[in-house]
């Protein structure tokens, strides 16, 4: 869905995105990062499992919630790419981890 | 002008749920409510159907409430099939956790007294360790001691109940009236009349449910409702897949998924606003009851207002002075809905009061100390 | 940790709160701006301190270096990364950063937390591949990305146009731009034309040298679009509208912005529905003061007015709050306003146009019945009139009936869209309507960090 342009420079951070390496543009959020791999869809909606992506990219919507780093329902376009981070797509409701 | 069998003022919980008893009795009932921006109790609900901790030293009052959980699962199939919507409600018995031993010890006395005062009516119940509590409740801290355990606890979702109700009302041939604030025209014994000109409607019948505004209105109509706000103020997680199927005083999962904890007591008159302090120690205390519980994303909150009878035990009355005008008083208008359906508004619809209820009229505040 | 209290509190980073920042600090106020994103410049300015020189996003993006220069050499405190989770008018905000929860005294605080996209609820609009128009942009700013496949821009008002001019820069001209602005706004907005022609002169040329950039492009264009819709299965694969269909990857929506009204509605502040911008907006004077008597507004929050005119009502707060806390007295507040007051009357002369000419089509206020309204519990436009026709009176109650508002964007997204549409259920203005009371957290927390547990 989007690409970075040719033109462009400066550095990039390499993080995973549904376990596949990625090398991404520093500064681009974690949301940006999945449109740059070109996931169909970034989510699962808790209420009836539809499928969403990013609307807003500005922190409004909250259809960009993705795990991240293992937490889950994060708002990934609030969340600046690092080095290593491990993105991946949110089905539905989060699970909830006890030993 | 038009006229009701009936007029019930105040349209959550408590009013709507007497409001579908009247018009399933086949009267023709009127519901008063305000607008969108009220105080509203029933907004705020935890959403428990609990017994555990109800009518301690007033063995009427933990009668009635069992009463009601008996009611609550053939109202909400009722509701489901007349209005399509389910409640929600679930009836796995219900934990009050203990978070030290002095907490422990005094739940344990509370619960003996409870047995005791309940006589023949009979009160089970068990105080569970750590060990049984962790097969009922997962992710269980090791901060809690033990708990009280009584079978008769449930919990349902109290907005699709409201929403239910109010449906079932108005699918009964009841009238629905918002927007309005009570401007009586004119009390006289079964006769009953608000507002005026075109816009009066009147019934021999008159029933004040109308949380805490019943304090100013009660003494209209020859009743008393010293009824003052408590705040509580809950805390809403994201969805997560289903991990608790019982629920406790403080900390609920919700059929949707969702984490509810409560449940503070807070004495502030009439202020609906949020404390980040009182938060916090929610917080605390569920974490230190769930650990798993910190990760978990708080996605709403809120605070509302109880409707506190002095005592904390529900007045029911019926005035002497304007026959017909009767009132009703609680701060568990979700637990007490099978009751208020079932068994308060046919009380209503024959005309008066069960003895039963005596001990719920607000007389007893009349009474002076024993020496 | 709790800090001592500071003078003055400013919320967002935008061009508002930058300007009332740096000027706050110039007066000699103790001064904190706190921004959620890691770096200045709200949404108009994202990215500003990485532009390049030659940006596709054009010169008067660039402009904003000069707010973010201000307020990095200025003696003001900024908060990057931190978010205010709670706001207690007394003075007391509750905020979340990196290194866990804490609490900021203020005498007086700022709200300057800007503007968001009107949403724009058309069929499929909750489609993977439909975003906003607003969305491209802050992809163009945090990384020079641009749209790899076919990507139609549709909506109306001048973020279109400059979006589309910015995407022709950067390479990644678009397919098509579907405008919707009806036939009777562009009737309506020639009768303004002479009287803001000579005020409004700057930004009347601008529009239109943009317009122009754009056709250049070559892009084949559609005027007074009507039945827009999204189509596909699980991701978009169409654009259709009443008389056509395109092949699509990606959807850009815009139908103007509208004030973030999320904190100013939990604080209870006044609001009243303004009828020419479509919107919510808190009542405010001249200087931003609100109905509390510690909260300012400023900025695109308070009214839409563009990013120029954010700074000075930024600055004019700037000066109202120096004034109330003794560092300037008020014969001086009024002088130092002038100026700004005339630049702001130059920058707002347009706006009678622009709120005319891309007033939205009623469908996007009041959509059809099968349409999501609330996209987080995926509740119809329909689902809400029932709950109208049963009796709720406003958004709160509704609410309750449909769970709409109670998902994760706390009514931020819907909220308009149910006020309108119980309005036009119960044929009563949406002013007496009202609008959702959103309670905090204002973004979500966990209970760990609520807890003051250290965070990980």
């Amino acid at each position: 869905m989007f690409r970075r342009r040719p033109e462009a420079v400066g550095p990039t951070v390499t993080v995973t995105v549904e376990g596949t390496e990625l090398h991404v543009p520093q500064g681009v959020s974690a949301a940006a990062a999945m449109l740059l791999a070109g996931l169909a869809s970034v989510r699962e909606t808790p209420v009836t499992g539809a499928k969403r992506s990013p609307y807003c990219l500005m922190g409004i919507c909250f259809d960009c919630l993705a795990e991240i780093d293992g937490q889950p329902n994060r708002q990934s376009c609030m969340v600046t790419v690092a080095p290593g981070m491990a993105i991946r797509r949110q089905r539905g409701k989060r699970s909830v981890g006890i030993e | 002008m038009q006229r009701f069998d009936a007029i019930v003022i105040g349209g959550g919980l408590v009013g709507s749920a007497i409001a579908y008893g009247l018009a399933r009795e086949g009267l023709k009932p009127a519901l008063i409510d305000e607008g969108d921006v009220a105080f509203r109790a029933s907004r705020g609900n935890f959403g428990l159907v609990w017994v555990q901790s109800k009518g301690f030293g007033a063995p009427h009052y933990q009668r009635w409430t069992r009463l009601s959980s008996e009611e609550w699962p053939s109202l909400a199939a009722e509701l489901k099939e007349r209005t399509g919507i389910d409640t929600g409600h679930e009836r796995p018995g219900g934990v009050h956790l203990c978070l030290s031993d002095a907490e422990f010890d005094e739940r344990r006395a509370r619960m003996e007294q409870m047995r005791a005062e309940a006589g023949n009516f009979g009160f089970e119940y068990k105080m569970l360790g750590p060990a049984d509590l962790r097969e009922m409740l997962p992710g269980l801290g090791p901060a809690v001691v033990g708990a009280s355990w009584t079978r008769y606890d449930g919990h349902a979702n109290s907005l699709y109940l409201l929403h239910a109700l109010h449906k079932g009302f108005i699918a009964r041939g009841g009238t629905y009236i918002p927007n309005r604030t009570v401007d009586y025209a004119g009390v006289a014994p079964n006769d009953f009349r608000l507002g005026s000109g075109a816009d009066e409607i009147s019934a021999p019948k008159i029933v004040l449910a109308a949380g805490l505004g019943n304090a100013k209105l009660a003494p209209l109509f020859g009743l008393s409702a010293p009824v003052r706000p408590q705040r509580g103020q809950i805390l809403v997680t994201e969805r997560a897949s289903r991990v608790f199927e019982m629920p406790t005083t403080t900390v609920r999962q919700t059929v949707e998924g969702g984490i509810m904890i409560g449940d503070s007591m807070e004495d502030v008159g009439f202020d609906t606003s949020q404390r980040p302090d009182v938060m916090r120690a929610m917080a605390e205390r569920a974490v230190r009851s769930f650990p798993f519980l910190a990760e978990l994303q708080v996605v709403r909150a809120w605070a509302a207002l109880r409707v506190m009878p002095p005592d904390g035990t529900p007045i029911y009355d019926e005035s002497e002075k304007f026959s017909g005008a009767f009132t009703a008083n609680c701060h568990s208008g979700v637990t007490l809905a099978g009751a208020h359906a079932n068994a308060f508004a046919p009380m209503i619809a024959a005309g008066t009061l069960d003895p039963m209820m005596a001990p719920f009229s607000a007389k007893r505040f009349d009474v002076p100390q024993a020496a | 940790m709790t800090l001592e209290r500071v003078d003055f509190a400013v919320i967002g980073a935008g061009p508002a709160g930058m300007a009332a920042a740096t000027l706050a600090a110039e007066l000699g106020l103790d001064t904190v701006l706190i921004d959620e994103q890691e770096a200045p410049g709200g949404l108009i300015y994202r990215g500003i301190e990485r532009a390049e020189d030659h940006s596709p996003l054009g010169d008067d993006y660039l402009a904003g270096r000069q707010l973010a220069g201000a307020l990095r050499a200025s003696g003001a405190t900024y908060r990057p990364a931190t978010t205010v989770w709670h706001l207690d008018p007394e003075g007391t905000l509750s905020l979340i950063s990196g290194s866990g929860t804490e609490t900021l005294r203020a005498r007086r605080i700022l709200v300057a937390t800007g503007a968001i996209e009107r949403p724009a609820p058309i069929p499929g609009w909750t489609l993977p591949g439909v975003m906003t128009a607003g969305a491209a942009q802050i992809m163009l700013k945090t990384g020079d990305l641009v749209p790899s496949g076919r990507a139609v821009l549709a909506g109306q008002g001048p973020l279109l146009w400059l979006v589309a001019a910015q995407l022709v820069r950067a390479g990644a001209t678009p397919a098509a731009i579907l405008e919707t602005a009806p036939h009777r706004n562009y009737h309506a907005a020639a009768r303004l034309l002479p009287r803001v022609l000579w005020p409004a002169r700057r930004a009347l040329w601008k529009g239109l040298s943009l317009i122009r950039e754009v056709r250049r492009a070559g892009i084949p264009i559609r005027r007074e679009v009507t039945g827009l819709r999204a189509l596909g299965r699980n991701r978009l694969e169409a654009v259709a509208w009443d008389s056509g269909e395109i092949a699509a990857d990606l959807l850009l929506l815009h139908e103007g912005v509208i004030p973030n009204t999320q904190i100013s509605l939990a604080l209870g502040l006044e609001h009243r529905w303004d009828d020419a911008q479509l919107c919510w907006r808190p009542v405010a004077d001249e200087w931003g003061a609100t109905s509390l008597p510690t909260i300012s507004i400023a900025g695109d929050g308070g009214g839409i007015a563009g990013a120029e005119a954010s700074a000075l009502t930024g600055r004019l707060a700037a000066l109202d709050v120096a004034d109330f806390l003794d560092k300037l007295d008020p014969a001086e507040r009024d002088r130092r306003a002038g100026p700004i007051r005339a630049a702001l009357r130059r920058e707002l002369a347009i706006r009678l146009l622009l709120d005319r000419l891309y007033r939205p089509a009623p469908a996007i206020l009041v959509p059809e019945d099968d349409i999501i309204a609330c996209r987080c519990e995926e509740v119809t436009v329909g689902q809400i009139r029932r709950a109208a026709r049963l009796g709720a009176q406003g958004p709160n109650q509704a609410k309750a009936f449909t769970r709409c508002g109670m998902g994760p964007c706390q009514g931020r997204i819907c909220g308009t869209i149910v006020s309108a549409v119980m309005a036009d259920t119960l044929g009563r203005p949406i002013q007496e309507i009202g609008a959702y009371r959103p309670r905090a957290p204002y973004k979500p927390i966990t209970l760990g960090a609520l807890a003051g547990l250290d965070a990980e």
